[in-house]
């Protein structure tokens, strides 16, 4: 039931940020133009999907960076921050939609890959060059004729944005279809790239490219709402470095920045040494295993 | 085992950033927000 209750917060979360149904019926507006689009999701959303009805942080972030007028963005970058501090990669485990599209796709039953970590510990930091490069570098310095920079990420990378926003839209908007361009085969290639991968290994997207990960990342150690072991209770069975996904040592680093806190080692833990909570202290989750901790 | 960060930190970081989200809705960074996201984004869905 732990389990599935992850889930469902995740699935209830997905359709609660993507509600506005009007977006997806014929003859009504294309996406959701209200109040709530003041405000961003802390997890990836496109703000062009027709059920969106908050925006995009990284979008956000990308177009202040971009604008005509260069200025810090304080609001998007506070908010990521406030977000960030408060619970870290929580938001990736239990509050992104395209993580759950991705853990879902995981689940086809196929042999799965776990890459050993010559190339796995040095393809996680390209999430870091895609934030510093694509979202900030590129947007805020190379600029157009005009004066204007690009959303790079969002442009040449983004596989959400395909996903939620460019197909349901081409799909119901007749209008928009003579502008499909190579732009649009480009990111088709990405979000195919991205499912198949997402079939094999556990959210390659959230591990390699997300740079909203690699943001709340940041912050891991220092979030409000966090992991703890308890070091005198660790039997050192390794079970909870076993059964984590993201294949994390959460006794050795309970607040590793690949953390995405789905609790699973939490659960697992025979000796109930680990809790997840504020300030560590909280869900202690009970497990059938029966061996106790202090 | 890494060493745990006092919760001070924490929170003093997140006063700092709960003050630059107002400052930026008080200089009418929500609106700048918003005009992008109240309107389909070329870019963003790969068309532009």
């Amino acid at each position: 039931m732990a389990k599935r209750f992850r889930k469902i917060v995740q699935a209830g979360w997905g359709i609660l940020t993507n509600a506005y149904v009007r977006g997806f019926l014929p003859g009504g507006p294309a996406i959701y133009e209200g109040v709530l689009k003041h405000f961003c999701v802390p997890g990836m959303n496109c703000y062009s999907c027709p059920g969106a009805v908050f925006a995009c942080p990284i979008g956000a972030l990308q177009a202040a960076f971009s604008g005509k007028h260069r200025k810090f963005p304080f609001y998007v970058l506070g908010y990521l921050t406030a977000v960030g501090v408060l619970a870290g990669r929580f938001i990736c485990g239990w509050l992104c939609l395209f993580g759950l599209i991705q853990e879902l796709l995981y689940k086809i039953p196929t042999p799965k890959i776990h890459l050993p970590k010559t190339p796995d510990r040095p393809l996680r930091k390209l999430k870091y060059l895609v934030l510093l490069v694509l979202v900030v570098g590129l947007p805020l310095f190379y600029r157009n004729r005009l004066g204007v920079g690009d959303p790079f990420f969002c442009k040449y990378l983004c596989p959400v944005g395909t996903l939620e926003g460019g197909i349901p839209l081409v799909l119901l908007n007749e209008a928009l279809r003579p502008s499909l361009s190579w732009l649009f085969g480009w990111k088709m290639a990405v979000l195919v790239l991205c499912i198949a991968a997402s079939i094999f290994i556990y959210r390659p997207f959230c591990k390699y490219i997300c740079p909203l990960g690699a943001f709340y990342s940041l912050f891991q150690r220092i979030s409000i709402v966090r992991m703890r072991v308890d070091q005198a209770a660790c039997i050192g069975c390794g079970t909870c470095e076993k059964v984590c996904p993201m294949s994390v040592s959460p006794v050795k680093n309970p607040n590793s920045a690949e953390c995405i806190r789905c609790t699973e080692c939490v659960k697992a833990c025979p000796a109930h040494a680990l809790s997840f909570g504020i300030g560590g202290e909280g869900l202690k989750l009970k497990n059938n295993k029966g061996i106790q901790g202090k | 085992m890494k060493k745990e960060v006092k919760p001070l930190l924490s929170l003093v970081i997140l006063a700092a950033a709960v003050g630059m989200c107002i400052f930026g809705a008080v200089n009418g960074e929500m609106r700048e927000v918003f005009m992008k996201a109240a309107r389909i984004c070329m870019e963003c869905i790969g068309l532009g």
